[in-house]
Order: structure tokens, then C-alpha cells, then sequence
């Protein structure tokens, strides 16, 4: 379980108010989609929830507990660029939140414990479509691969929240539609809460269970620094989507498969033919 | 077609890289002959075949007061200053660049500071290194040291600040202690730097010390330079200039090399 509960979260820098009185609720498994444009907070409101910035007023909690104000692995993070480490390897990178979990003082792993994290990362590398590519480094991957490193990277720590900075922002179209299949494969089969914050409409209603808006309702120049940015709309995307389930109405490719039994027309009938 | 646009070809890039060295030396060629045309007791501009008797008497011919090889010993002698110097210099930057780069705390402790020091002239303390430490090699180590070392420590602490920091919240969100960050995100990401810095760090190092052997030395090549100068012995100290300067480029193209070779992957970041 993942449930985020913001509670009255006011951010202000020095003089300047930035967002006013967020309120929310976010579901367990939920991929909340965060719109709003551009300097409305969006990114200050992923920085509080990562711990890296903190709320002037108000509380975060994470399945009722405060957050601590440090990053820490049961929030994952993939930002639109540097999220990488452009000096290992992309089995260096995948591998290296395990080594950090085993390996407090030297930070390496050896012999069997090696294997055992070189196996797991394999599986995650060829899950999100880098088998292959195991020992290049992130300059030699395009940008779509090295965002699909840094989804591996993340999801190794198993943490509870993926946070998602315009991941996708920089791709074209093209690869943007193949890693939202991915992101969507990965939401379904991974016990994960997603907070995404994105300037893609599309994106925000193709990936998202609900769909968050902020922006700032006094916006004239002489208001600007007196007045914050506050929710202005909170969508749940209808139909509704479910993690791990089919979408009851149009189920599309990217739904998980769900095995309908044997029907008569399939070959090699065994057992029970469904009508 | 632009100026700018116009690119010579692999042939003509060697040819236009051999000129100016060419021309320098038919330039020194056509002076030298014609002053020694004037008269042919001048020791300013040696003919070449006057270096080439200084080189063998060097470098071939044992000395007969002491029975060395002079160029030889005055390269070690000085090599060993180097290196010891530069390889000092190295650890005290990567060890301060580092926890001033990553650690608040230190930064405001040490950085001002570290400012600071750069800023003294070293030649300006060789006198009080000479009377406080004597004058052996330990005071030409040292200015050398003081010359070179807080400049590489601002350079590398700038690097680790230069470190995206969305990769630090990344190795954070991974788990990682500052150790372990420390360990796996930033030192082998500063180490190129690292080497590229000691790179730049060469000329400043060969002043220091070319300026501590003339002061005080009994070998070393910036002692012989400065001990044959009183006899206007030209002919050895244009070789000698000559050899400093190959061996500082040798060295500088060795260790680009070595960064290349070590961390492939700080070349792939400048295409």
C-alpha cells in the first residue's frame, strides 16, 4: 500500500508564493497525471513529494507516515534528463541500487551476491527492452533508451511511489507512444503508485487514472508574487482505469493479458471447451 | 564558400601542423649562420652542429669530475621532484575537492580559504620555504605543492559542484549513503577531471620547479640550465629547453591517453 495524503501544503520561497493550500488524496496504485502550465509549481509540488524540497505549511504523509525530508528508496524518481549515471554501464546503472542496499562501506558486490543482483537486473533490463544493450554506456543509447534505463534503474529499489518529472518530454512522437506502453505494462504488473507531471495533454489522459490541473487564479503581473498556484481541477478519468485489470469497456493492447480460456475455434483443445 | 566553412583536408592538417616547427627552425638556422658569418666566436646562436656536440657530450659522455651521464641525472633528479610533487598535489585535490564539493559543512569551511591561498604568489614564499624547511628536496616538493595543489582543488570541487544534481537525488532515491554517493556517483566521475586538471597543472609545476632548481640545487635540469648560463653556453641550454619541453608534452599527451584508456566513457560525453 502507497497512499499519499497531502494536508493544507503551502510552498512559499522567500517573498514569492509559489503553491496555496494543496489538499489531496492519492489512491494507492493510482497514476496521477499533473498538468498546469508552465512555472505554476508542478515541479516544486514533485520536489516536496520526493523530500528534496519541504512544505513551508502543511504535512505529507506516505501511508500515513511524514515524509522525511531526504530522498530515500521508497520514492523513485526519473527526470527528463540526467537521471542516468553516464559513467557506468546500463548494467551498472540498474545494478547500482542494489549495491547500495548490500554493500554500505566498499559499494560493490562479489561472487554469488553479484550474480544474484546481475540476474535480477537482467530480468528488469529486458523487461522495459534493453537486452543487448547490457554494456553500453548512456551516451551510446538514444534519448528513448536512456529513459528507459532510468524506469529499470528506478523500479530495482521496488519503491513504493515513481515519481516522473516530464519523463518523456524530450522524445519524438514515435518513441514517446512505444515507452507509454512500456509505462503502462510497468504500472499494471508492479506494485506502484505514479505521480507524473507532464506538459502533454495526450499523455496526461492516454496514462492517468485522474488527471490533476494547477494554475494560478490571479495571474496579472502584480499578483503574481503575492498569489499561489492551487489545484483547479481534479479529473478521474472515465472509464476508469485499474491497475493489473482490463478496462471494462474498450480494453486496448496495453491492458495486461488476461487469459480467457480455450475457445473453440483455438488448436489442441484440452480440457473444458468454453462455449 | 564562408571561411568559416572551409576545412582542410588529413594531408594538408599534418602539413600546416609541421609548419610552424619548420619554420621556426629554418629561422634560427638562416640567424644562426649569419651571425656566425659576422663572427664566428658567437655564442648566442650555436650552429646546429655545436648543439648536436653539446647533446652527445650530455647525454653520451660520462662527465669526467663525477662520472655520470649529466643530462640523465639532472632529468631524474628533476623527474623525481615532479612526480612526487604532482602525485602529492593529486591526492590532496581529490581528497578536498571532493568533501568541499559534496559537503555543505566543509564548503563553508574550507572554499573562502582555499580561495585565499591560491592567491599567493608561491615564488613569493620560496624564501621562507628555503629557511624553514632547508634546502633540500623537501622545500622544492613543497612549493611545487603550494604552487599547484589549491588551484586543483578549486577546479575539482567545481567539477563535483558541476554534477547535475538530479543525479545526486538519483543515487539518493538508489539508497545511497553520502559514502557510497561519494564512492560510486562522484569520485569516478571527478577522476577524468582529475586528470585533465593535473594536464593543465604541468606548465605551473615545471615553473615552480625549473625556479627552485635555480635557486638552490646541486642537479636537476633548471640547475644546469642556470649554472651554464654563466658561461653563455648556449648550446647546452637550447637542448635542454628542448628536452623540458618534450618531456612536459610527452607527459601531457600520456596522460590524456590514460584518461582515455581508464574511463572510456569521458569520451563518449563530448561527441
Amino acid at each position: 500500500m502507497s497512499e499519499i495524503v497531502l494536508d493544507k501544503v503551502w510552498k512559499e520561497y522567500g517573498d514569492q508564493i509559489v503553491l496555496e493550500k494543496i489538499s489531496l488524496t492519492i489512491a494507492s496504485r493510482a497514476f496521477v497525471a499533473l498538468v498546469g502550465p508552465s512555472g505554476c509549481g508542478k515541479t516544486t509540488f514533485l520536489k516536496m513529494l520526493l523530500g528534496e524540497e519541504a512544505p513551508t505549511q502543511g504535512g505529507i504523509t506516505l501511508d500515513g507516515v511524514p515524509l522525511i525530508a531526504e530522498p530515500g528508496p521508497d520514492r523513485g524518481v526519473v527526470f527528463q534528463r540526467y537521471s542516468v549515471f553516464p559513467h557506468l554501464t546500463v548494467l551498472g546503472n540498474v545494478l547500482l541500487g542494489k549495491v547500495f542496499k548490500r554493500s554500505p562501506i566498499a559499494a560493490r558486490l562479489f561472487g554469488a551476491e553479484r550474480r544474484a543482483a546481475i540476474d535480477e537486473a537482467m530480468t528488469l533490463i529486458a523487461e522495459v527492452g534493453l537486452n543487448g544493450s547490457e554494456t553500453k554506456y548512456p551516451a551510446q543509447l538514444s534519448g528513448g533508451m536512456q529513459q528507459r534505463l532510468a524506469l529499470a534503474q528506478a523500479l530495482i529499489m521496488k519503491p513504493k511511489v515513481l515519481l516522473l518529472d516530464e519523463p518523456f518530454g524530450a522524445l519524438d512522437p514515435g518513441i514517446r507512444a512505444e515507452i507509454h506502453v512500456l509505462m503502462k505494462r510497468l504500472w499494471h504488473e508492479t506494485e506502484l503508485t505514479v505521480v507524473m507531471v507532464t506538459h502533454d495533454m495526450r499523455e496526461a489522459f492516454t496514462l492517468g487514472t485522474r488527471v490533476i490541473a494547477f494554475e494560478r487564479p490571479r495571474d496579472r503581473p502584480e499578483e503574481r508574487e503575492r498569489y499561489g498556484a492551487v489545484l483547479s481541477r481534479d479529473i478521474d478519468i472515465w472509464p476508469p482505469r485499474i491497475a493489473g485489470e482490463n478496462s471494462i469497456f474498450a480494453p486496448d493492447r496495453d491492458d495486461p493479458v488476461i487469459p480467457l480460456g480455450l475457445r473453440q475455434d483455438d488448436p489442441a483443445p484440452q480440457g473444458d471447451i468454453l462455449p | 564558400m564562408r571561411w568559416i566553412n572551409t576545412k582542410p583536408s588529413r594531408a594538408t592538417q599534418i602539413a600546416l601542423m609541421l609548419a610552424p616547427f619548420l619554420l621556426l627552425i629554418v629561422a634560427y638556422g638562416v640567424t644562426s649562420a649569419a651571425r656566425l658569418a659576422d663572427n664566428p666566436a658567437d655564442k648566442l646562436l650555436p650552429a646546429l652542429q655545436t648543439l648536436i656536440d653539446a647533446i652527445n657530450r650530455m647525454a653520451f659522455q660520462p662527465d669526467p669530475r663525477t662520472g655520470e651521464y649529466l643530462l640523465w641525472s639532472d632529468t631524474g633528479a628533476s623527474l623525481v621532484r615532479l612526480f612526487s610533487a604532482l602525485g602529492i598535489s593529486t591526492l590532496i585535490a581529490l581528497f578536498f575537492g571532493m568533501v568541499i564539493g559534496m559537503l555543505p559543512y566543509v564548503r563553508a569551511l574550507l572554499a573562502p580559504f582555499v580561495a585565499t591561498i591560491s592567491m599567493v604568489p608561491p615564488l613569493a614564499l620560496l624564501p621562507i620555504l628555503f629557511i624553514v624547511l632547508g634546502l633540500g628536496e623537501t622545500s622544492k616538493i613543497t612549493l611545487i605543492v603550494i604552487g599547484v595543489a589549491p588551484a586543483m582543488i578549486r577546479d575539482l570541487a567545481l567539477k563535483v559542484l558541476e554534477l547535475p544534481r538530479e543525479q545526486i537525488i538519483k543515487a539518493e532515491t538508489l539508497g545511497g549513503s553520502s559514502w557510497q554517493i561519494a564512492l560510486r556517483v562522484v569520485l569516478p566521475q571527478v577522476l577524468p577531471r582529475l586528470i585533465t586538471c593535473l594536464r593543465l597543472q604541468l606548465g605551473p609545476a615545471w615553473l615552480f620547479l625549473i625556479a627552485a632548481e635555480a635557486i638552490s640545487s646541486d642537479s636537476g635540469l633548471g640547475y644546469r640550465i642556470f649554472l651554464v648560463r654563466r658561461y653563455l653556453s648556449m648550446d647546452i641550454i637550447f637542448p635542454y629547453v628542448l628536452w623540458i619541453t618534450l618531456l612536459a608534452v610527452i607527459t601531457n599527451f600520456a596522460l590524456d591517453r590514460l584518461r582515455i584508456a581508464v574511463f572510456p566513457w569521458s569520451n563518449l560525453e563530448a561527441r
